[in-house]
This record gives structure tokens, C-alpha cells and sequence, in this order.
């Protein structure tokens, strides 16, 4: 039983993406829903890591949180019961510095808000984004333009500034 | 500013509010749970011991590799990577019992380890042997190089016994420093040839001071 391959440990591999991938999964699905899927997207990760081979890990890893992020919010609007608490600790508080900002965010529809949330919060090229949303770079673009400019007409630049 | 720029920086600085602690421990809490549930073939976890950081690897089957101070972190994953598999996450949680044993043994409150092993590391016949009959022998005893190849079957082949020993993947547990040159002489170490000393010391296999000058160190 040895599929061995000379590829890292899973462990660096969680490391260097955990936090871009909790950022994106806080805007996708809010801080409080964070957490459970991105225990999701790190198992399903790890089950299939094997597939990995040659792809781009970012984009990769970000493919499977986009995945688990439509999933959770099908599953709540199929079943708008209350989920049961995991035995786990949940998230810590989210960032309520500027909850209109999430608010907007979470008004967009899903591909915008996907495009604008990879490409700002976890921070990927356009190439990326692309990949993650398995889709062309030009309507990854377009995607992240028209995002954008839906949260400019919610925040005048006096009101971001503040 | 420009509020285009604005947006883009307001949307990566909330973003990263409280990110990479919240990422930390979300992703704690999942590698336990993958080392829990199997889904992670193997849990490692770093020791603090009084001769300095060890790295200790488990799989379900048992312990499988401990790295001594002398070895990085990067080389100890590397191999469990390449050799068993990459599904490899820090899960100290799976280790709380080897982890408890180890610190008891370099304390010297602990003579024996009853911890199950997991073999894969090490390459079968005469020198799975060697090792095998190294981790019969108690607490404090030694045999020269010869004794331990005769104990696997073969006196002669006491060259071969010292290479398997020198690539045994899980010292202490499996006690190689126990194999020594001669008397006042211990020999060669993977963990250094200090450590040997430390190790042979504290099991009183070893006057604690002057123990004689210290041996060339060689194969």
C-alpha cells in the first residue's frame, strides 16, 4: 500500500493555505459557518490530495472551499432548521470592524462575490481566481469588475474612509 | 486614495482581521480530527526534552519514527512523506501516550516503553532482526556490536548489525544506544555521540563523571 509520490507533507500544505482559505470562506459564508467548512474543505483536501499533481495548490484548494461554500448554503436553503453544534470550539469572533462592508458582500450574487472575495481577501491573481472558479480569466475579470463596482455604489469614498 | 484602491484595501484588511489565529486553530482542530478519523495516515508531533527538540511520527499501526535533535524537521517529514505517505498532519493529541512515556524515559521515571511499533521503516530480514532483538534489551544493559549480530543470527556480520542500528528509524523506543563499542567507549550515534553518552549516563550505564576520554568516533 504505497501510492508514494515525492510530494510535501499535508501538513505544509494546510499551513500555507489555511488563512487564505478561511478568509474566503468568512465572506462566502460568514464567520459563524466558517469554520465548519473549512474542516470540510481540508478533509475533502486530504482525501483527494492525490489529485493535486501538477495543478496550482491555491487554486486548487480554493476550487474544493467554493465547492463546500455552494454546498453549505444549498443545504440551508433546503433545511432552514438549526444545525447542530459540532463538538468542536467554534470560530473566534469575526472582524465586526465594518460589518456593512460584509453585509455588501454578501448581497452579491454568488460569482461576484466569489471573484471579489478570491481575488481581494485570499488573494489570488486573476489566473487563479479563474481556476478556483473553474472558468475562463476573462469572466474572472468581468466577475471581479462587476462586484466591485456594485460595493463602490454602497460605500462613496468619504464613508470608506472613515 | 482613489475609492477604487479604497475598496480593494478595506476588503483585504477586514479580511485579515484576527485571520491567522482563527486559521491556526481551525486548522489544529482539523488535524487532530484527521489523525482521529484515519483520514491521516501519519501524526507528528515536536517534544521538548532535556536534550532538545524530538519529532515523534505515529501511524494507526504504532509508532513508526523519532528524530532526534540532530535531525530537521524538513528531513523527518520528507521521509515519512516519500516513504509511507504524504497525508502527514501535526496531531500531538494522537501522540499523548508516546509523548507521556518519552518525557517520563528522559526524566528517568520510566524504565520500558509499552507503546505498539510500526515496523514499515525498516527494511525486512537481517537488519529487521537487529533492531528487533535491540528492543528486547532492558533498561540499562549493553552488548558490543558482535553480541547483537549473534542475537539476530549471524556473529559475524557485526559491520551489517551497525549499519541497521545507525538506521534505526525510532531510537530510544527501540534502544540502540545500548549497543556500544566497548566499556568507556560507546561508538557511533545517529543522535550524535554525546547523546549516546547522555542516554547510557542516565540509564547508569555510565559513571555520571569521568568516564574515561572520549572514543574516535567511527562507523
Amino acid at each position: 500500500m504505497s501510492a508514494v509520490s515525492a510530494r510535501e507533507p499535508f501538513q505544509s500544505f494546510l499551513d500555507e493555505h489555511r488563512s487564505a482559505v478561511l478568509a474566503f470562506l468568512r465572506a462566502m459564508v460568514g464567520p459563524d459557518d466558517a469554520d465548519d467548512c473549512f474542516q470540510e474543505t481540508f478533509m475533502a483536501a486530504l482525501r483527494k490530495y492525490d489529485s493535486l499533481d501538477g495543478a496550482n495548490p491555491r487554486a486548487w484548494v480554493m476550487t474544493i472551499a467554493r465547492n463546500k461554500a455552494i454546498d453549505h448554503h444549498r443545504a440551508r436553503a433546503r433545511r432552514p432548521l438549526p444545525k447542530a453544534e459540532l463538538p468542536e470550539a467554534v470560530a473566534p469572533a469575526p472582524p465586526e470592524r465594518n460589518p456593512e462592508l460584509w453585509e455588501a458582500v454578501a448581497e452579491l450574487p454568488e460569482k461576484q462575490r466569489a471573484a471579489v472575495t478570491l481575488r481581494f481577501a485570499a488573494d489570488l491573481r486573476f489566473r487563479e481566481v479563474a481556476v478556483a472558479m473553474e472558468t475562463t480569466e476573462e469572466a474572472a475579470r468581468r466577475n471581479v469588475h462587476e462586484g466591485l463596482r456594485k460595493l463602490r455604489g454602497h460605500f462613496p469614498s468619504e464613508e470608506v474612509r472613515s | 486614495m482613489s475609492p477604487r484602491d479604497e475598496i480593494e484595501r478595506l476588503l483585504a484588511a477586514e479580511a485579515r482581521a484576527g485571520l491567522d489565529e482563527a486559521a491556526s486553530e481551525a486548522a489544529s482542530r482539523f488535524a487532530e480530527r484527521a489523525a482521529a478519523e484515519g483520514a491521516a495516515e501519519v501524526a507528528y508531533a515536536i517534544l521538548d526534552t532535556p536534550v532538545g527538540a524530538t519529532s515523534i511520527a505515529a501511524t494507526p499501526r504504532g509508532l513508526i519514527s523519532v528524530g532526534l535533535p540532530n535531525r530537521s524537521l524538513d528531513d523527518f517529514l520528507t521521509e515519512l512523506a516519500t516513504r509511507i505517505s504524504p497525508r502527514i498532519v501535526e496531531a500531538p493529541g494522537k501522540l499523548d501516550e508516546a509523548r507521556r512515556e518519552l518525557d517520563e524515559y528522559f526524566h528517568g521515571a520510566r524504565e520500558a516503553f509499552d507503546l505498539p511499533l510500526d515496523w514499515r521503516l525498516v527494511p525486512g530480514g537481517f537488519y529487521r532482526k537487529v533492531l528487533r532483538a535491540t528492543s528486547h534489551l532492558p533498561y540499562g544493559a549493553t552488548l558490543s556490536y558482535g553480541d547483537i549480530a549473534e542475537r539476530a543470527g549471524n556473529r559475524r556480520a557485526h559491520r551489517a548489525a551497525g549499519t541497521a542500528l545507525g538506521a534505526n528509524p525510532i531510537p530510544i523506543v527501540v534502544p540502540c544506544h545500548r549497543i556500544v563499542r566497548s566499556a568507556g567507549s560507546p561508538g557511533n550515534y545517529g543522535g550524535g555521540p554525546e547523546l549516546k553518552r547522555w542516554l547510557l549516563t542516565l540509564e547508569g550505564a555510565l559513571p555520571a563523571e569521568g568516564n574515561g576520554e572520549d572514543a574516535p568516533v567511527s562507523g
